[in-house]
């Protein structure tokens, strides 16, 4: 059987005035089923990127080069934009890090929920009002039917998330993407809204694909892992064992540079340098300038995935 | 290290003006009509403000290559019989020297009106802004009629020959600075909420140093959209008073009132005395709008990137 | 006890954000009345902050704490209460007579790409404390001070010709850090200095903060919502909720044992990296307004061992025996605590 997600090989480029630069090197994911995965890394890593060439909406000068997409076996990269309509927004959701990016100050939170249903599904407006409230019970807001007729801006910002959520979920997607989700809200309503997402997945077998740039956050929620450095997944496979014994160095840094991982008072174990601007990308490793275990290896040839004893699949010569 | 020509050159605001055919052509033209108002006192054929050269026989011959042309008015002659072609050069001069004059007042009274208001904000913020809208709401030709007529009364009619630019640059100028404010205004109240506006407070510096040193740089590209903008505004509002004659005399005449010289002609067959300056005073316009688009385009900050 | 760098003596701040006269008007009850709306962004707060200790303000964002620290440097005049600096009162000084303090207190910003002037090079946004508080400094020594503190942090002095917009988000942080140690001060006051900075940069900058803060013996107060931070650099850490002040612990006395039922809602809240299953104290209902603050507690609402005591009467800040300072009616009166 096939996978529900499969990413073979994808790479995108940005077309800039100095030329063309890669922004996803060759990056191979397949999700299953209720699987949730976490696609984790630094700003300018490419997980945002990654997540928008899923549903094709990668912005201007972006495009997707080379690789394939595969949504229930079909190839959904190669879709024109009318047929992939159907999907985007309907079997594949987003949830985006800013809430009042994606919904509509004019409009009332019932209004965006009901039109996006409506985009999506030949039914009545009154069957739409019903999927709707059901939703919003669904992502446990309280007295949902007074949400309904509630502007965007008279909502806390968990709540709008979890509007967010409820909007995302509408249609009974496959698979939601959810970019920094929580990144703008505090610790405490972030830890609310990942045991809503986590339980969503439980209960209606979808599946997530996590972006952000916790690793504590995503070692809470998420059954898969995915570190990408400069474009491409340097390493992946089960959270925990790549969280309890990462392989990489760069992984390994990452986690050690987390204040929870040194003793209060001392000196944080810190990664030196940044990562490479994408026009700048170091030849072979792209980690090599930065790494504490370089050899010369590492300066000209890139490094293949490879499977570790410990079943996770890291790029690095060293291993 | 580059050195700033070299960034100059590699810049996204070279690049794209480069690329933008429209803005290249606007730019050339206003190149070339800044170069023909200043040298218009060498490369004209005559000077029409010198009645010495000027026959009165002469008047409204038409354009040489018409019937009736002669070669040594190549554009034809006006009402008084000076050459068109130098009287427009010099009426460009003028033209040009009161739109810059100005927008350089404006400009300077706006930038310290709206630096003040925005930054200083709640009462001085409120009186000085209710001073630009009712002066926005005061329309700027009955001042120029109530200026221009008070001043012809005291200085007399041929000191006003001799007053009329400074006089218009300080009415234009005067008229349209709450442009300025207002858009000062609102980037002086983005800066100034800004951390680099609070480092300088923690420092110690004191508001005039901050507004002066700290806020206005960073709200001047803002000005740079506008000012091109207004320049075109304040040569059409003067070509507009000319032509109403309230602004430059005959004698001195700027694109406007030789434009009016002419209307009173036009029935008579004498076209060009107006349709010549018309189209400069079109062309010079157009281009400054032309460019003052692109600039809007380029230095919008959401668009902006690089 | 000696007397502390900075001493905090029941700060209250609101912000009026009324408006205009026509915007005070309400229709009530048959009756058109003037009515302002204040923001209670800080009350009562009081807080002492000793030589050489790094005190945390934790809280939520709209707890008051960036308004607080903002209250301290003078940026916002306090509604009222009082500031002592080494024991003088500083919040009813003029500019000028508060010009010496200025030197001893400065302020790191969160994000590295606002907090530096982007038209000025890093030469110029370096030396104008210098020449501002020294007019008759000489440019040499001015010079070699840059070049000292640029060293200091980790930035290559050649690149002091450069503008802001020539470097990565993480050596900004380390400019504008900089900036705030050129004038040799000692208290710092560091307003979310890494919560817009990646992991790998946010480790590099607290090192940096912590190195800095041991070889010059700096003061610092710290602003931050990330609680892992806290409990890395704190020596003692306040924790705020809606404009007031909850708990004052010692850092390892805090995270060990958390009195407050709002800390430990908030520290069962921090994911940690290797634990698998969260579990986090859920809290009732939302922040509320600082508009209309709740009466007595402002953590009652959403409290699950409140009572009738703490609708009615604001706890007060009570020390308890090994020196942590809650605010809470069922701690003193020893309720069960969820």
């Amino acid at each position: 059987m096939s996978h529900l997600l499969e990413i073979h090989d994808l790479e995108v480029k940005f077309a800039l005035r100095t030329g063309d630069i890669i922004a996803i090197d060759g990056v191979d994911l397949t999700l299953d089923r209720g699987e949730t995965l976490g696609l984790v890394g630094e700003s300018g890593a490419g997980k945002s990127v990654t997540g928008f060439s899923i549903i094709n909406l990668i912005s201007k000068p972006g495009y997707i080069s080379k690789g394939k997409i595969l949504f229930n076996g079909d190839e959904i990269s190669s879709y024109p934009d009318k047929k992939m309509r159907e999907i985007r927004g309907n079997k594949i959701s987003m949830i985006f890090q800013d809430p009042m990016m994606t919904l509509n100050p004019v409009f009332t939170i019932g209004t965006q929920m009901i039109e996006t249903l409506l985009a999506h599904k030949n039914i009545s407006k009154k069957e739409a009002t019903k999927i709707a409230l059901e939703k919003l019970k669904k992502v446990q807001i309280p007295s949902p039917g007074t949400r309904l007729n509630q502007y965007p801006h008279e909502l806390s910002g968990g709540m709008r998330q979890r509007i967010i959520i409820a909007i995302a979920l509408i249609t009974d997607p496959q698979i939601i993407i959810a970019d920094e989700p929580t990144t703008a809200l505090d610790v405490t309503i972030q830890a609310e809204i990942m045991d809503l997402l986590q339980e969503l997945c439980e209960t209606d077998n979808m599946a997530l694909i996590l972006i952000t740039h916790d690793l504590a956050v995503v070692s809470q929620v998420t059954e898969k892992i995915a570190v990408m450095y400069a474009g491409k997944i340097i390493e992946s496979g089960l959270t925990h064992e790549v969280i309890s014994n990462p392989k990489h160095p760069y992984t390994i840094g990452l986690i050690n540079s987390i204040p929870g991982s040194t003793k209060p008072g001392e000196k944080l174990q810190q990664i030196p340098g940044m990562m490479p601007t994408l026009s700048e990308i170091p030849s072979g490793c792209a980690f090599n300038p930065r790494c504490t275990e370089k050899k010369e290896i590492c300066e000209t040839i890139i490094p293949e995935p490879k499977k570790t004893d410990s079943g996770s699949i890291v790029s690095c010569h060293m291993r | 290290m580059k050195s700033s020509l070299q960034k100059f050159k590699e810049s996204y605001f070279l690049y794209s003006f480069k690329r933008d055919k429209v803005a290249m052509a606007s730019f050339i033209a206003i190149l070339i009509f800044i170069a023909l108002a200043i040298t218009a006192p060498w490369i004209a054929p005559m000077n029409p403000y010198d009645s010495n050269n000027i026959d009165i026989m002469n008047s409204e011959i038409a354009p040489s290559w018409t019937k009736g042309g002669q070669a040594d008015f190549p554009l034809g002659t006006d009402n008084m019989g000076r050459d068109m072609l130098s009287t427009m050069l010099y009426g460009l001069r003028t033209s040009i020297m009161i739109g810059i004059g100005a927008v350089s007042l404006q400009a300077l009274i706006g930038i310290f009106m709206g630096l003040s208001a925005g930054y200083l904000g709640g009462k001085t913020d409120a009186i000085l802004m209710r001073i630009a809208d009712i002066q926005f709401s005061f329309p700027y030709l009955m001042l120029a009629i109530l200026v221009g007529a008070i001043f012809q009364i005291v200085f007399g009619i041929s000191r006003y020959e001799q007053l009329a630019v400074p006089l218009l640059i300080l009415i234009i100028g005067f008229a349209e600075w709450p442009m300025y404010a207002r858009t000062i205004r609102a980037s002086v109240m983005r800066e100034k909420n800004k951390e680099y506006v609070e480092a300088a407070k923690v420092i110690g510096l004191s508001k005039p140093v901050i507004m002066v040193r700290h806020v206005l740089p960073n709200s001047l590209t803002s000005l740079m959209v506008i000012s091109t903008i207004q320049i075109a505004n304040a040569v059409m509002s003067e070509a507009a008073l000319s032509f109403l004659g309230l602004g430059m005399p005959v004698t001195m005449p700027s694109l406007g009132s030789l434009i009016r010289s002419g209307f009173d002609y036009i029935f008579s067959g004498s076209w060009w005395i107006t349709v010549f300056p018309g189209i400069l005073l079109i062309l010079f316009v157009l281009a400054i709008n032309l460019l003052g688009d692109w600039l809007r385009d380029v230095l919008n900050p959401k668009l902006y990137k690089d | 006890m000696s007397t502390p760098v900075l001493a905090i003596d029941n700060i209250v701040k609101h912000f009026d954000i009324t408006g205009g006269f026509l915007d005070q008007i309400k229709f009530k009850n048959g009756k058109f009345k003037l009515e302002k709306t204040t923001v209670k962004a800080v009350n009562n707060v009081s807080l002492s902050i000793y030589k050489g200790e790094t005190l945390s303000v934790v809280g939520e964002s709209g707890c008051g704490k960036s308004t607080l620290a903002r209250v301290v440097l003078g940026l916002y005049a306090p509604s009222s209460g009082q500031i002592f600096y080494d024991g003088k009162r500083i919040d009813n000084l003029s500019h000028k007579q508060m010009l010496p303090f200025r030197k001893k207190m400065q302020m790191i910003f969160q994000d590295p790409y606002a907090s530096l002037n982007p038209r000025k090079t890093v030469q110029r946004t370096l030396e104008e404390p210098l020449r501002f508080h020294n007019p008759k400094m000489p440019s040499i020594e001015i010079n070699n001070k840059i070049t000292e503190v640029m060293e200091q942090v980790g930035v290559d002095p050649a690149w002091a010709k450069r503008f802001p917009h020539e470097f990565s988000g993480g050596q900004r942080q380390r400019i504008s850090i900089a900036r705030g140690l050129i004038l040799d001060p000692e208290l710092i006051v560091a307003d979310e200095p890494v919560s817009a900075l990646d992991v790998s940069i946010q480790a590099q900058i607290l090192n940096l903060l912590m190195d800095t803060g041991q070889k010059r013996g700096l003061t610092y107060l710290f602003i931050t919502h990330d609680l892992s931070v806290v409990q890395h650099i704190s020596t003692r850490v306040a924790v705020m909720y809606l404009g007031t002040l909850c708990e004052v612990a010692e850092s390892k006395t805090l995270f060990e044992n958390p009195r407050h039922p709002y800390t430990r809602a908030l520290l069962s809240a921090i994911p940690k990296v290797g634990e698998t299953v969260a579990k986090h104290i859920k809290l009732k209902g939302e922040v509320p307004t600082p508009v209309n603050l709740p009466s007595g507690c402002v953590f009652h609402e959403r409290c699950v061992s409140a009572n009738k005591r703490c609708k009615a009467e604001v706890p007060k800040l009570n020390t308890l025996e090994d020196g942590t300072q809650v605010a809470c009616h069922a701690v003193e009166e020893k309720r069960d605590i969820a």
